[in-house]
Order: structure tokens, then sequence, then C-alpha cells
């Protein structure tokens, strides 16, 4: 819905769109847009707008009640900031090694996560895009409209988002916000009746999986105009194994240059202060992060999917593996630059989570019950990353010698793709905007860029969200000229 | 009731709500209601303690006057008023008073589920907290090796006072200060939990009915749907608390 629009001139003829509220993503993001007198994108800005300061309210906490602290930052990942802030947890409470059931159990929770949170961006969020068409109709270009033409695509997607949060219960006790990890374990196993239960759905999952893949497949191979939609070359960070194949729970850190060129790798992410910086702009409450070796101009790279499946050398799963060497092959053996390619990226790790839940449960360590390790000597800090649905997540605590919080530190998935999100916003921009009348639709291909990378925008400025998009333009004095306000609807008011 | 009513009433009976309730000589109301599982809202309450009348939601009415059912002597021929709507009504007043006058955060309290504070929100219908937070920050303990005292979630029951002091027999805590003042202290030279003799295994270290005693690093060890009051209501688990009997220990 807009709330507001409105389109004129300066008198030095320079102009500023703001698209406020971004919508269908997670979160509350704003973009403006300063055209310069020949309406050529000047600048582009996605606005992070809103804040909770997650890592100063957790100072003063006992370090064991992180995990279920900040897992308070989402209602769609908390499963990944339990899990990083869990790893970190471990470490504050001397413990190296979790019982094989303990990790098989993270990691199978970690995999019906990711599979959940993949399923909704794609179905949910962002398959009426590419079902319906950027600049279709907005009253159908939703999730409803997809169930009505689509409803087999459709109900594989609601069907695939509820087996992850069934895994989610299983383990934790609850699909949204419930309990699991301990330091140095978890709190309960799974049961022979949860464990039947999802091995009964599993081979349907792995079949929905891979007609998401395909359709994905299809979607990128049919539609060459998508390989130029909103893209532009960066450097990729993602964990790997010790192999170099894709990881999502526990690996080394690994980033490569546009050319596929290693910057770093096995980089142990303990010493991520090391390797990263986080910069500060006055415009957003969103930091900057950037690779500390190329500098804050050409350091800044992008996380999730695409990063993952760029970066990893195999994926451990053999449907998986195929279909990242078909992506591979499409993008000539080199990495995938294609914003949009971020969807297909997501369905590989879509197919290698359902492999993987597979694979874990039918391992009869998955029931065992010696779930907890031994505590060691306590440490005074505690970083914990694993790779979020988004992307590299982390999480780093310091307590004092009583165990309480005295510093944390997050640097969020989306955070890592803050630059990357506004070199979309400005490509996509300049190649549908400018000189153009301003329309839902083209504010639409703006939302596909910025929705391509799944932001979540409330983990990452650490805020409870609607998910609105407001666009501003604005003119070279910085006055505004044109301000759009979309709700999520598709009532447009001026 | 009527005269003739009353006087069909045993000697050594009270009603509640309409119910006949014996009671044996000495006894409280309160007692007298939970040898016949007959529930009376309580926080402060718990049987084998001195009662002392503290959180105030077992105020009934006992012959037409306002009492606390917990240290009111059951008297023969008393008619007691405990659920009805009035009654009810305040006690959630108190629940969510007790709420914004500390930060009981349920989603990252490990305490969630096995909470009686947060089990009497339940029981009570509480879907708000109605009056303004006052977001305390009071000093958090966590001198100990395995007792973490948070100050911003206690209640002031004082249940771990009694436990310490009459059961434990060693007088760790105590409380200062009156009204709005009033505040859990540690009766120790330096105030700190870590100079305290407390140990995990005292009753006062585990009978807090908040998060605000916690046996250390324990965290959220008890599985969703596997909690106290995942499985039973509040009014339920009161018929069986008891503090540790000499029989029990001798096991």
């Amino acid at each position: 819905m807009t709330d507001s629009k409105s389109s004129k001139s300066t008198a030095t003829g320079t102009r500023r769109i703001a698209i406020d509220p971004i919508t269908r993503i997670e979160g509350h993001g704003k973009i403006t847009l300063m055209l310069d007198s020949d309406n050529h994108i000047q600048e582009a800005r996605l606005h992070i707008v809103e804040f909770r300061g997650f890592e100063k309210f957790i100072q003063g906490r006992p370090y064991w009640e992180v995990p279920f602290f900040v897992q308070r930052l989402c209602g769609i990942c908390p499963v990944s900031h339990q899990l990083a802030a869990a790893k970190a947890v471990d470490q504050l409470a001397g413990i190296n090694q979790l019982t094989p059931t303990a990790t098989k159990l993270r990691r199978l929770l970690h995999f019906g996560q990711i599979l959940q949170s993949h399923a909704l961006h794609f179905f949910h969020l962002s398959s009426p895009d590419f079902l319906f068409g950027f600049g279709s109709d907005p009253m159908r270009r939703n999730i409803a409209g997809v169930l009505e033409k689509y409803p087999d695509i459709a109900m594989q997607g609601i069907k695939m988002r509820k087996y992850g949060q069934q895994i989610i219960e299983a383990i934790t006790g609850k699909r949204v916000h419930g309990t699991g990890t301990l330091p140095g374990g978890m709190n309960r196993p799974l049961s022979q009746t949860w464990r039947d239960a999802l091995l009964a759905d599993i081979e349907n999952v792995l079949q929905w999986s891979k007609n998401a893949l395909r359709l994905n497949e299809q979607i990128h191979t049919e539609h060459p105009e998508h390989a130029d939609f909103a893209m532009f070359h960066s450097n990729y960070l993602s964990l790997v194994d010790d192999t170099g194949a894709l990881e999502f729970y526990h690996g080394g850190l690994r980033a490569c240059d546009s050319g596929g060129t290693p910057i770093f790798d096995h980089q142990d992410y303990c010493d991520y202060r090391q390797i990263l910086r986080e910069e500060v702009r006055a415009w957003s409450y969103m930091k900057f992060p950037y690779l500390q070796q190329l500098g804050n101009d050409r350091g800044w790279y992008r996380v999730g999917p695409l990063a993952r499946v760029n970066n990893c050398d195999a994926i451990t799963t053999p449907l998986a593996e195929a279909a990242r060497r078909r992506f591979k092959a499409f993008g000539g053996e080199g990495p995938v630059h294609n914003t949009l390619a971020y969807h297909w990226a997501r369905m590989i790790e879509v197919l290698h989570c359902a492999e993987s839940i597979q694979h874990l449960l039918h391992d009869n360590e998955i029931t065992g019950t010696d779930l907890t390790a031994e505590k060691g000597d306590r440490r005074q800090q505690g970083i914990g990353v694993i790779e979020a649905p988004r992307g590299t997540l982390f999480h780093d605590y310091t307590v004092n010698d009583e165990g309480i919080i005295t510093k944390a530190n997050l640097i969020v998935s989306t955070t890592s793709n803050n630059q990357a999100m506004n070199e979309s916003i400005r490509s996509v921009a300049n190649q549908y905007l400018d000189g153009h009348e301003i329309t839902e639709a083209l504010l639409n291909h703006l939302e596909v860029a910025v929705r391509a990378y799944d932001p979540c925008l409330s983990c990452a400025t650490h805020a409870l969200g609607k998910m609105p998009l407001q666009v501003e333009l604005l003119d070279a004095e910085g006055k505004l000229v044109h301000r759009l306000v979309k709700h999520g609807g598709a009532e447009t008011r001026v | 009731m009527t005269n003739e009513a009353n006087k069909a009433i045993d000697a050594n009976s009270i009603t509640i709500d309409g119910e006949t309730v014996p009671f044996d000589a000495g006894q409280t109301i309160m007692d007298a209601a939970l040898a016949v599982k007959i529930y009376i809202p309580h926080l402060c309450h718990y049987p084998g303690l001195t009662p002392a009348g503290n959180c105030r939601l077992c105020m009934v009415e006992a012959n037409g006057k306002s009492v606390a059912a917990c240290v009111t002597q059951a008297q023969s021929g008393q008619q007691v008023s405990s659920n009805t709507p009035e009654l009810n009504a305040a006690r959630l007043s108190i629940t969510q008073m007790l709420f914004v006058e500390g930060n009981h955060i349920c989603p990252s309290c490990e305490k969630s589920g096995n909470c009686r504070l947060q089990a009497m929100g339940y029981y009570l219908g509480m879907l708000e907290e109605h009056f303004h937070q006052f977001n305390p920050r009071r000093e958090i303990d966590a001198s100990h090796s395995t007792v973490l005292l948070d100050r911003d979630r206690c209640i002031l029951c004082d249940l771990c006072v009694r436990a310490s002091r009459d059961v434990d027999k060693k007088n760790v805590f105590a409380i200062a200060g009156r009204g709005i003042h009033a505040r859990l202290i540690v009766n120790t030279a330096s105030g700190k939990l870590g100079d305290s003799n407390i140990e995990a295994k005292d009753l006062a270290a585990k009978i807090c009915p908040v998060g605000a005693i916690l046996i250390r690093e324990r965290s959220f060890d008890s599985p969703v749907a596997e909690r106290i009051y995942d499985r039973q209501s509040i009014s339920d688990t009161a018929m069986t608390e008891h503090v540790p009997r000499k029989e029990d220990d001798r096991g």
C-alpha cells in the first residue's frame, strides 16, 4: 500500500525518491535515492531506522542466560541466534567438545531452521515476484495470489516450512523461541516418536526441495534478463569445513574476491576481530562491516546462500552437490554474481538441508541420551560463529570473574550485506527509475533487489519490525521532493 | 446461611465458598483449605514454614472481614469467601503489581515454566501488566560459586528468609527497609552472597518462587513441556507442596 506519493522537481532539477517502508522483508527499512539534475542516480541508501540495543542490555546478565535472551532478536531465525550464542557459551563454560549426540542434535536443529527460513523466504515472500512478474498487479503478487494460481507450489512451500518448524519443535519444545541448548550440550534427547514422525515425511520434503530447486533453475536459465538485475561483482565471506565444503554449524572462515581467489581461508573465527572491521555511518543504525585487509572502500563483501555456494569447494550431500555443479557451470565455473541467484543458491541449500536431515534421522546416535559435556575452566571470552540462513553470524561475549556479561558484539548476517544491498539498490535504480515516472511496479524492482538478500532488519539493528518500505527522493540540497510509503497491501494513496 | 444451618455445622468446621471444611485447633484458614484440596491463591505461603502474610494474594472475606488466609486462624462457624470475582480481580491487580515492580521478563528467564509468579498470572488470566513498569536496576549478586541472586526479580515474599532461618539454620537473608524501599539483603559484613555459608542444597537456595535466587549455570535445563507448570496448574501443585519433613530426611 502506498501511503503517499508525489513527484516534482526542484529549481535545481534534482529529485529525491524515498521508498518507505519496504515490504516483504523482515523489518522496517527505508530507501533514499538522490538524483542529479540529469535524473541520474547520484546515490542510493538503504536506511535502517530501527534500534534495539541488545548488545547493551545484555550487559550485566549471567552468561548462561544469553542464548535465550538473544534469540528474541528475531522470530524467523531465533535458532540461529540461540546456536551462535550457545557456541560462545560453551567456550565461556570451558567446554571444547560436545557429546556426539548433542552435536548432532544441534546440527539437526540448525538444518531444520535453515530449511524453514529459506522456504518461508522463497515461497511466502519472493516467489510472487518470479511467478507473476516484478511489475505485475500488487493485489495478486503475494502468497495468497500464489495459493490461488499455483496452489501446488504454494502448498509445497508451506509444508516445507512446517517440516522445518516441526524439527525445531521436536528439539526445543516450541516452533518459535523454545529452549534446547545448555552450556556444553542440550537439555533433552530427541524422542523416538518425533524421530519416526519426521522420518515419515522426509521423502516428501526431499521431493519438494528438488521441485523448488528445479523451479529456480528454470527461473534463471529461462529468463536471461535476471542475470543483469542488480548484478555487480563483490567479495564473498562464509564458513567452510576442513575440506572446503559447505558448512553451516562449525568451520573456518573463507573470503574470496570477485574472481573466486581466496583472500583468506580456514581462518579461526575466534580471530574475527583481526580480519573484520565495522564502519558506522550517520544515516543508518546498521553498521558497515568490511575485510580489514582490503579497507572499507574495497573490503565490503556479501554473505548468505550466494556467498556460501560460491565459496565452497563441494557440498557433502549428493543431490545438492550435483545442483552446485550446475550452478557453477551457469557461472562459467567462477563465482556467480547475479543478485537474484541468491534464490537459486538458497534452494540448493534447502536440498542440502533435506538430505542432511534424512542422514541425521537415520543415525542412531540422534536419539542418544548423553547430552552434556563436563565443564572445564571458565573463560572470559566466548565467540560463536555459525552460518545463519542469511549468512555468517558472529556472537562475541566477554564476562567478568563472576560470569556476568560485560561486553557483547553481534555481527548479524544482514549487517554484512549492508553495503551490497546499497549497491543493488543503486544498480536497479539506475536501470529502472532514472528518468521514469515513479510507479509501484518500479518501486517493487527496488524491493526485489533488497529482498534477494532475505534481509532481516530486525536482527541487523538488534528491531521489532513490521515489514514496510519507505522511499524518498531528495534534491541536491537534501530537500524532500517525493516520498512513497508502502505497508504491504496493494492500495496506493497519493 | 440460616441460624439453623449454622448449628448444623460441626463445631470444628468453617465454610469456604459454601463448602463445609473441617479444621484442627490452631489451623489457619489456608491450612484447613489445603487439607481438603481447596485452593486459595498464594505466593508467600509454603506449608511447613511459618506463614508471614506478605504477598496478600490469599486475602479472603471471613465473616465479612478481609483477612489473609495464611495467617488467620480458622474459627468455628466462620464463613469464608475466596473464589469470588471481586477477590480474584484484586488478586489479579496484586499480581500485576508484582510483575511491574521487578524485571520479570519471562522469555529470557530460566525460571520460566517453573515460576510461581508466572503460573499465578496464567491462573488468574493475566493478559497484560496494566501498570507502568518500574524497570528497577538493583544489584545482581553473582559472587557465590553456586547460587545467584538477581534482586530485580525478587517479590519480597520472604520465603528464603524463613527457609534459611528456620530450616537451614543459617539466617543468610533478611528484608531491610520498609514499603517501597524494602529489599532483600544478605546477612554478611560485605552484604555479598559469596561471603555467606549458603549452599545449593539449602532450602533457601531452592524455595524462591521466582527467578531471584537461582542455582548457577543450570540454565534452561528443564525442557519446554516438562517444566512444572507445563504439566500442572499452580492450583494443583499447591496441594502437594511442603518443606521436607524429618521423616522425608530419614528417607
